[in-house]
């Protein structure tokens, strides 16, 4: 993996950018010495590491405001970072960059339960938000598996999921408004209590951004009432083809499940040896299927779900009948990760998404490659709304086993995008799959991504290296250009 | 000026191209349903896309359908209908606000992100729109998204272009998300809340978990115009929606009712005619056309802002959707001013929050005032910058949004 090259002049002025920094941001604040920088030298995606410059922890949005403007009036670069737990190398530092982090940002600002929202400050946990508001039967939706460290600044940057996006969508879907600064150290408000934008709808690209367009300070958050009532089944199935088919044939009787997750035999056995939910040992596949509402609907629908189960060859249905089993039914899917990981040293957690229908075809190839590279993968995955999570079994340890495990993991993302699908699902883009992007876009569409990115941060000083294949240089955009086919930059260095 | 009406998308893009080499600006439109929508045109050509008009896959059981542009949104519902499948977001139909004709096309809707009632439980436009092809003012071809539900590969250009009303590229393909229809409605309602009252009580709806999937407030004048038989002469209407599988709406239906205190009851095809007739704004269609806003703001601020206004223009006449969310206010001709009131509509909005758009008045007052809510200078600054780098000499839709300079 390939990052730009630092720069020798900011590197040889990092004690004098400390020192800039310690008048903005006073006391302990700014991190500076090794040993304590070492501790944001990674992300959730540990393969990768790099020492920043400085870390820096500001406690006010003005502080922000003044760093940024500081950073951009200097030419430092700056990587954003909230709990540190992105799965694709977003808040991976830079040797010439100063890590801004969020995490003394950590007020609940506002409950304002008339007008289902809150407003929170971006250091504030995703779980926190829910718990802070569920005296009042609210609720906040998203609720991606690290959803008890991870920041909601983060969310917003990554445009986190979670297992009910299928239902209650993605963070983009539940952020109503923003404050935020901007490379050059302005505040702006973006969105409120309000709906929609009257507009251009800023606050619809920021989400997602993965850090690179500004720097998030408050989040003004969609509270949900909680159902009254939740069950789960508990489906085994002879194949996976057969469960891709039930889960086509749950969405075509018309039922959105709040969670529909299916995990392979291998993951199975891997969480069933870990938690002991009773999960089924003969099954190739094991869907879960969550229903919410009142409880005259969900009892309705449980039905129909084992019915339909019941057709497409379900060898065994279980249905929760009170919280705890299906909490049960839970336990296995949400400890998955940890259970694959005892199987190998490491695992590597791809998350393509595909068409529904394809899912059947795709787990077979995925077996094919897999055995190819030499690899196990189990795969764990929101079926619902096909988002793959195939998990790579390696020891790092073993000479070019790392190598290899990227290298499988970037066939199966490939093998997304042919299906008709996409490199990512709700882990973002990051390092990790940038250099992939070329698979799913041509330059001209990566032109027009990067034309957003000059409007917010014309001297890519935000998050550099992150998402985009290569380096982008405005001035160059700006012009109206060039014969058609020909490489647009040729000059310009690839990552 | 010359009316270009290309019947695929390569015309299309030769249009584009020819236009960007030539300098030539375009007023980019769909069925034409929503043309008064935002400032006059100034282009010097009309590209009329309603003749680029197919769907190109729709497979009910992926929940995703892809379809050109100029696509009438009435032929894909059909399609929709016939699979027990619907749009989520309730694209309303606006045609009687501005007396146009034919039919809007599912390029136009995204291009100005219109929802319905359902909004409030199901998000807006923009939240079903999963991926695209477009040309730029360049002349460019880019695509963006895909067609899944679950996507972050990159920036979300899908966000960027609903709403944009044309003036940063001209969609040609675009991928929806649909949802099952279903199977059930019925709302319930009561009579002679005054508009806090109301409101507060629709909060409370929403914040049950009844899944309330519309909800609306209809003070005296516009209650007159809802269209309910039965109701009583000069009295408020509060009424809330619920939908799903018919032993859940029994339920959800008479836990509201006891709630609310209901007395007013819709039963599926009633309560879909209310709905449909709430969306087109028809409890305040004036013959008189007289300047109609369309106001978004806190919605439990909604009842004030509409009572400000009212202080300084007592013909001023309103009503909630979205539980306050979305307050339109008509303020018919005799106090009718020069400037359609603007300044009291953007003073009582701005203490609260949101945005209000001018979506009716003659095309001279639009020319005049400020259609859109004006932004923050900054926020300005950087919608600018984004409109350079799309459409550096503003060929697309010039002056919908603003003057065009």
């Amino acid at each position: 993996m390939k990052m730009p090259v630092p720069d020798e002049k900011i590197l040889a002025r990092r004690l004098k950018i400390v020192q800039a920094l310690g008048q903005i941001v006073p006391g302990e604040g700014v991190i500076d010495s090794e040993s304590e920088r070492r501790v944001y030298e990674s992300d959730g995606l540990t393969a990768y590491r790099a020492l920043p410059l400085v870390v820096v922890l500001p406690e006010t949005t003005g502080q922000v405001a003044e760093v940024l403007r500081y950073c951009h009036s200097s030419g430092i670069k700056v990587v954003p970072r909230g709990a540190g737990t992105s799965l694709s190398g977003g808040a991976l530092p830079l040797e010439d960059g100063i890590v801004l982090g969020l995490g003394k940002f950590k007020r609940i600002v506002e409950i304002d339960a008339p007008n289902r929202c809150a407003v929170v400050q971006p250091g504030v946990t995703n779980l926190a938000i829910t718990q802070a508001v569920e005296s009042l039967g609210l609720y906040y939706a998203p609720d991606p598996s690290s959803q008890i460290a991870c920041t909601i600044g983060g969310n917003v940057a990554e445009n986190s999921g979670g297992v009910h996006c299928l239902k209650y969508g993605l963070t983009t879907h539940n952020v109503i408004g923003i404050e935020m600064v901007t490379m050059d150290g302005e505040i702006l408000r973006l969105g409120g209590k309000h709906y929609d934008a009257a507009n251009y709808d800023l606050l619809g690209v920021m989400v997602g951004s993965e850090g690179l367009l500004g720097v998030v300070t408050e989040v003004t958050v969609r509270l949900l009432p909680k159902a009254s009532t939740a069950r789960a089944l508990l489906i085994g199935l002879p194949s996976i083809e057969q469960a891709g088919d039930c889960v086509a044939a749950i969405i075509a009787a018309g039922i959105i499940p709040a969670g529909m997750e299916m995990m392979d035999r291998l993951a199975v056995e891997a969480a069933e040896a870990f938690v002991h939910a009773s999960y089924p040992l003969d099954a190739e596949a094991l869907l879960i299927v969550e229903l919410d509402g009142c409880a005259a609907e969900v009892d309705h629908l449980v039905d129909v779900v084992h019915e339909i189960a019941l057709t497409h060859g379900a060898t065994s249905c279980r249905r929760s009948e009170n919280d705890i089993e299906r909490l049960l039914f839970w336990a296995g899917r949400k400890a998955a990760f940890p259970a694959v990981g005892r199987l190998a040293p490491d695992y590597y957690c791809m998350d393509g998404t595909i068409p529904r229908k394809r899912i059947g075809e795709v787990l077979k190839r995925i077996q094919e490659l897999a055995a190819r590279y030499r690899l196990p993968v189990a795969n764990v995955f929101h079926a619902g709304d096909g988002n793959l999570h195939p998990l790579i079994l390696y020891d790092a340890n073993s000479p070019g086993e790392l190598h290899r495990a990227e290298a499988l993991g970037n066939d199966i993302l490939r093998l997304c995008v042919q299906v008709g699908g996409v490199l990512t699902g709700e882990h973002g883009v990051g390092v990790e799959k940038r250099d992939l992007m070329n698979v799913m876009f041509t330059e001209t569409d990566l032109e027009q991504q990067q034309r957003l990115k000059c409007a917010f941060d014309a001297d890519s000083l935000l998050n550099p290296g992150k998402m985009f294949p290569q380096l982008c240089r405005c001035a160059e955009l700006g012009r109206v250009h060039v014969h058609a086919g020909q490489h647009r930059f040729p000059d310009l260095p690839r990552f | 000026m010359s009316e270009f009406r290309p019947t695929d998308v390569v015309q299309v893009e030769e249009i584009l191209r020819w236009a960007a080499s030539e300098k030539q600006s375009l007023e980019i439109c769909g069925g034409g349903t929503k043309r008064a929508w935002g400032r006059p045109s100034v282009a010097a050509h009309l590209l009329n896309l309603n003749a680029v008009a197919r769907v190109i896959d729709y497979d009910p059981a992926e929940l995703v359908l892809t379809a050109t542009a100029g696509t009438p949104m009435s032929d894909i519902e059909l399609m929709l209908e016939e699979n027990r499948q619907m749009w989520a977001f309730e694209p309303p139909d606006w045609r009687s606000l501005w007396g146009s004709q034919g039919s809007s096309t599912i390029g136009g809707a995204i291009a100005c992100n219109v929802s319905g009632p359902r909004r409030i439980c199901a998000g807006a436009a923009r939240d079903h729109f999963l991926g695209f092809t477009a040309i730029n003012g360049r002349g460019e071809r880019w695509k963006s998204g895909g067609k899944v539900v679950k996507n972050v590969t990159g920036y979300d250009m899908c966000k960027l272009q609903s709403g944009a009303f044309g003036t940063l590229s001209v969609l040609l393909e675009l991928s929806l998300r649909v949802v099952p229809k279903p199977d059930t409605e019925c709302s319930v309602g009561i009579e002679g809340l005054a508009d806090a009252e109301a409101i507060a009580l629709l909060s409370r709806a929403l914040n049950s978990p009844h899944e309330v999937s519309a909800a609306a407030h209809l003070p005296e004048a516009s209650a007159a115009r809802s269209g309910i038989d039965g109701l009583a002469s000069r009295t408020s209407l509060t009424i809330v929606r619920v939908e799903g599988p018919l032993p859940s709406v029994r339920f959800r239906a008479g836990a509201l009712q006891e709630m609310l205190r209901a007395t007013i009851s819709l039963e599926q095809s009633a309560s879909r005619s209310f709905w449909k007739r709430i969306g087109q704004v028809q409890p305040l269609l004036n013959p008189e056309h007289a300047p109609l806003w369309r106001i978004c703001t806190t919605p439990s601020a909604a009842p004030a802002v509409l009572k400000s206004i009212q202080a300084s223009r007592p013909t001023a006449e309103g009503f909630y959707d979205w539980a306050g969310g979305l307050l339109w206010l008509e303020i018919p001709s005799g106090d009718n001013g020069e400037d359609a009131h603007a300044p009291a509509v953007r003073r009582a909005v701005a203490s609260h929050g949101g945005h209000a758009t001018l979506i009716r008045a003659p095309d001279c007052m639009r020319t005049r005032i400020a259609v859109f809510q004006p932004e923050a200078a900054g926020i300005e600054a950087l919608k600018q910058r984004i409109k350079q780098g799309f459409d550096p000499h503003s060929l697309l839709n010039p002056g919908r949004l603003h003057e065009a300079t």
